[in-house]
């Protein structure tokens, strides 16, 4: 990653005033309109989140490392395991990547000088906030133990935990990303500069527009069943405890008519982040564009009509079971649709061997794995044995840890240079990307095997035949934590200490690329005018 | 029962091959898909590795023909894989017409299983091989879930309904028997053992050990207990229907409509009488909600299951 003496001169020339320096204090960050500050407030509240759901995960595979329950008692380890999942889903993978690059870059891709609505911007940061204290006082006050999945009526009746606290900080999180996506719609809509038309939108725009209509459309719905939840649980309402007249399945429903297109909120962003990095990597275009471009969107209308499939044993209609089984059939058409264009991106291309290189590879290899093992689930007469086995839990972390934090840290450290105007060393980049894709593999590969031989998810105790693979899947996670904590290390050393970045350190494309680094606060001198398509590296040749 | 271990479940039922070879065909699929990106990518970063930093490569914008193969090639799999998962799925949920009859009542922490024979068990089932055997069950709490690995069979048990499940199990042994929905405080030890006993064994066992009623004759005493044989008179002549030979049958409903009387009506019938009364009959049915145990219901279920037409009529 050679820096050539025109860049550093580039930077040199930059206006000194950028986003960062514009303004000092606490007052300038709290009440700040700037989506670029509002993404940095994001990216340290949910990096704490996740260390926190971190924590939470050492402690289950901590218990798990024996088949007795000897590190924890049963409430506690179903309080951890609850907490893992409500502040990784609701806390960290939600908001990661679209309140935190998206927040960032969205705005400049476009570019235009912020987000449509930029106090409902700052608005949303701080209901997520809020949400978090709640969230917070409720594992402080003792906890819940639901599992993310609040199922009914164990949640709305027999759980002596939180359940109400945890329920209200899920449903103010929800707002939060309402929010954010009503802002990032109405900016792709309206805030193009000129020039810039729909199909000259980086890949990742695309991507947060579909992830954005997601959040739209689906959130209000598990902000209702909360609600419902809460009534039920508080006041005694009959909605889904069949002793009071409601009926358990119905929140199921209600439950995941969100929940599952709220996985591809986990992963859609990913494979926009990747998309712009297979293209700096192979310096190239991104091939079929089109294709990539709306397999997006596919996805997620797709996204809205397989609820179902998480619900094949309990007693759902057989027929309908068909067609939500037949559907996630078809979601698989867009992921692979995008893994071949990825692929054929590289294909002549100029593949550069540095840390954005080895994050795009390994979420190729993980997103693959957790893409193709969707298949297993989606099948009716193999997921009976599958469901609630670990090897559902071993899928969706493929996806949601292999795909969306993989995205994350890649997409972390490609714009790391644009956010910060600082260098990161990159052989450092190059081993966290090493570690993570190991200590991923050994974690959550033998919980397939796991989940085929039968192992329920959620359980405390497991019989002894089970406790080699457990151990395998423990070390791995050791392995996967220092993955994790080594960019956390050499990234914040770059803040103090790294070398300057110049504007475009990559050679890429896109108007990110155009303005300084950082840019300022207003992203750009002059409204850029976009005379040409995305990721336009030389001549196009057309096939 | 295994090797210290194991990295493959016991195959002790007649779905476990058919259901293995789905895994393994969708495997198949899955690893050559797998290879053949992880081929390219490597291939392509070893072969067009950037060889100086102003390197561009030629610009490909893209190929319609490709991306119609490799829409099209996945979509068909998906399709085949689909089809032969679900036609797996049609054969796993639907029993035999002559399959033995058992019943499940699930509660916070413990299986409750019992034998038409009244034989009980807590958190252990014992089972003949090679017999179809159907399992009606329920909750009395919760959401639990039914999961034998080695026989590949899971349903979800939901309390306010019944749901079934079928299995023929094919070799002798021990297997457990999990709760795979999170139940609470004790979900992973609400697990139990499923024994496959070869035929005579299995008779031996039923008839051993302390003698116990059999459901229907349970039943029976529990039809005479709550009275119900004062509306439901044997020969048709009481308030309520004749009971006899009902079962299986599909009645008029009064304010139309059919209704199949299966385990689900009778249940109904008990906790929610007039939702679905027969035609011909008034809604003058008590409800019997919170008097009968789940388990009461289901023994009162078999007798009148067990219930023929009549040769009865001088029951008075």
């Amino acid at each position: 990653m050679a820096i050539t003496e025109q860049d550093v001169q580039a930077s040199e020339d930059a206006p000194s005033v950028n986003y960062l320096n514009n303004g000092y204090g606490l007052k300038s960050w709290l009440l700040t309109k700037d989506h670029k500050r509002i993404a940095v407030l994001y990216i340290i509240s949910i990096s704490i989140f996740f260390a926190l759901g971190g924590l939470f995960a050492s402690l289950v595979r901590f218990e798990l490392m024996t088949p007795e329950g000897d590190l924890m008692s049963s409430d506690t380890y179903n309080k951890v395991f609850s907490m893992h999942g409500i502040i990784m889903v609701f806390f960290f993978l939600v908001p990661s990547i679209p309140a935190t690059i998206g927040n960032f870059l969205v705005p400049i891709m476009v570019g235009a000088k912020d987000l449509a609505f930029p106090r409902i911007n700052l608005l949303s940061w701080y209901v997520y906030v809020v949400a978090g204290i709640l969230g917070t006082i409720a594992v402080v006050g003792g906890g819940v133990d639901t599992g993310w999945t609040f199922y009914t009526p164990y949640s709305s009746t027999y759980s002596n935990s939180n359940v109400i606290l945890a329920a209200m900080a899920a449903f103010m999180a929800g707002f939060s990303s309402i929010l954010t996506g009503l802002n990032f719609v109405v900016t792709i809509h309206t805030m193009r500069a000129p020039g810039m038309t729909w199909f000259r939108l980086p890949l990742f725009v695309w991507s947060h527009y579909a992830t954005s209509l997601i959040m739209l459309l689906g959130t209000p719905v598990i902000a209702i069943t909360l609600v419902l939840l809460m009534l039920e649980r508080g006041f005694g309402f009959g909605f889904f405890d069949p002793n009071l007249g409601g009926d358990p399945v119905l929140f199921q429903h209600l439950f995941w008519f969100y929940s599952h297109p709220a996985v591809y909120i986990m992963i859609l962003p990913s494979m926009g982040v990747m998309s712009e990095m297979v293209a700096s990597v192979a310096r190239k275009r991104v091939f079929g564009y089109e294709f990539v471009a709306f397999s997006s969107v596919a996805i997620a209308i797709l996204g809205f009509l397989v609820w179902g499939h998480h619900m094949f044993v309990s007693s759902q209609s057989t027929y309908a079971g068909m067609v939500f089984s037949i559907i996630t059939f078809l979601v698989a058409v867009p992921s692979a649709i995008k893994t071949f264009n990825w692929t054929a991106t590289l294909y002549k291309g100029s593949i550069v061997y540095d840390t954005s290189m080895f994050y795009v590879y390994g979420y190729l290899g993980l997103f693959l794995v957790g893409g193709l093992t969707g298949l297993f689930l989606s099948s009716m007469g193999l997921d009976i044995h599958l469901h609630d086995t670990y090897f559902v839990v071993a899928h969706f972390h493929y996806i949601m840890v292999g795909g969306q934090v993989m995205g994350y840290l890649g997409g972390m450290h490609f714009w790391w240079p644009k956010i910060t105007g600082k260098m990161f060393p990159d052989i450092w980049g190059r081993v966290s990307a090493l570690l993570v894709f190991l200590g991923f593999n050994l974690t959550f590969f033998p919980q397939f095997i796991l989940g085929y031989m039968g192992m329920p998810r959620r359980y405390h105790v497991y019989p002894d035949e089970f406790q080699v693979l457990n151990v395998a899947s423990s070390l791995g996670a050791s392995i996967l934590a220092l993955g994790y904590l080594v960019p956390g290390a050499y990234l914040t050393w770059s803040i103090f200490k790294g070398p300057k970045a110049p504007d475009n350190p990559w050679g890429a494309k896109g108007l990110e690329w155009e303005t300084t680094s950082p840019p300022p606060t207003f992203n750009f001198e002059e409204t850029p005018v976009v005379t040409e398509e995305a990721y336009q590296y030389g001549p196009i040749e057309e096939h | 029962m295994q090797t210290d271990f194991p990295l493959f479940p016991d195959q002790a039922s007649s779905f476990a091959l058919q259901v293995d070879a789905l895994y393994f065909g969708i495997l198949a699929l899955c690893v050559f898909f797998a290879l053949l990106v992880v081929i390219l990518v490597v291939i392509f970063a070893i072969k067009y590795q950037r060889k100086s930093d102003d390197e561009v490569p030629r610009q490909i914008a893209g190929h319609l023909g490709l991306e119609i193969f490799w829409t099209a090639i996945p979509a068909v799999l998906a399709l085949g894989v689909f089809v032969w998962a679900t036609v797996l799925y049609f054969h796993l949920i639907t029993p035999p017409p002559n399959a033995m009859e058992m019943y499940v009542v699930g509660k916070q922490w413990m299986w409750k299983l019992q034998h038409p024979e009244g034989k009980k068990e807590i958190n252990e089932l014992h089972v003949p091989l090679g017999e179809s055997v159907r399992l009606t069950m329920t909750s009395e709490d919760v959401l639990h879930s039914f999961y034998i690995p080695a026989f590949r069979v899971k349903k979800d048990v939901v309390p306010g309904r019944y749901t079934d499940l079928w299995f023929k199990a094919t070799q002798v042994g021990s297997y457990h028997l999990f709760c795979a929905e999170f139940c609470g405080t004790e979900h992973s030890r609400m697990i139990g053992t499923v024994h496959v006993l070869e035929p005579q064994d299995y008779e031996a066992w039923l008839t051993g050990g302390t003698a116990n009623e059999p459901m229907e004759v349970a039943g029976e005493r529990l039809f005479e207990q709550y009275a119900c044989h004062t509306c439901h008179k044997m020969d048709g002549t009481g308030r309520g229907p004749s009971l006899a030979g009902l079962f299986g049958k599909t009645v008029a409903l009064e304010g139309g409509g059919t209704a199949l009387v299966d385990e689900a009506y009778i249940r109904e019938s008990l906790l929610n009488p007039s939702a679905k009364v027969m035609a011909g009959y008034k809604p003058i049915m008590p409800t019997f909600k919170g008097q009968i145990s789940e388990e009461g219901i289901i023994q009162l279920i078999a007798y009148i299951k067990s219930l023929k037409v009549p040769e009865l009529t001088n029951m008075e």
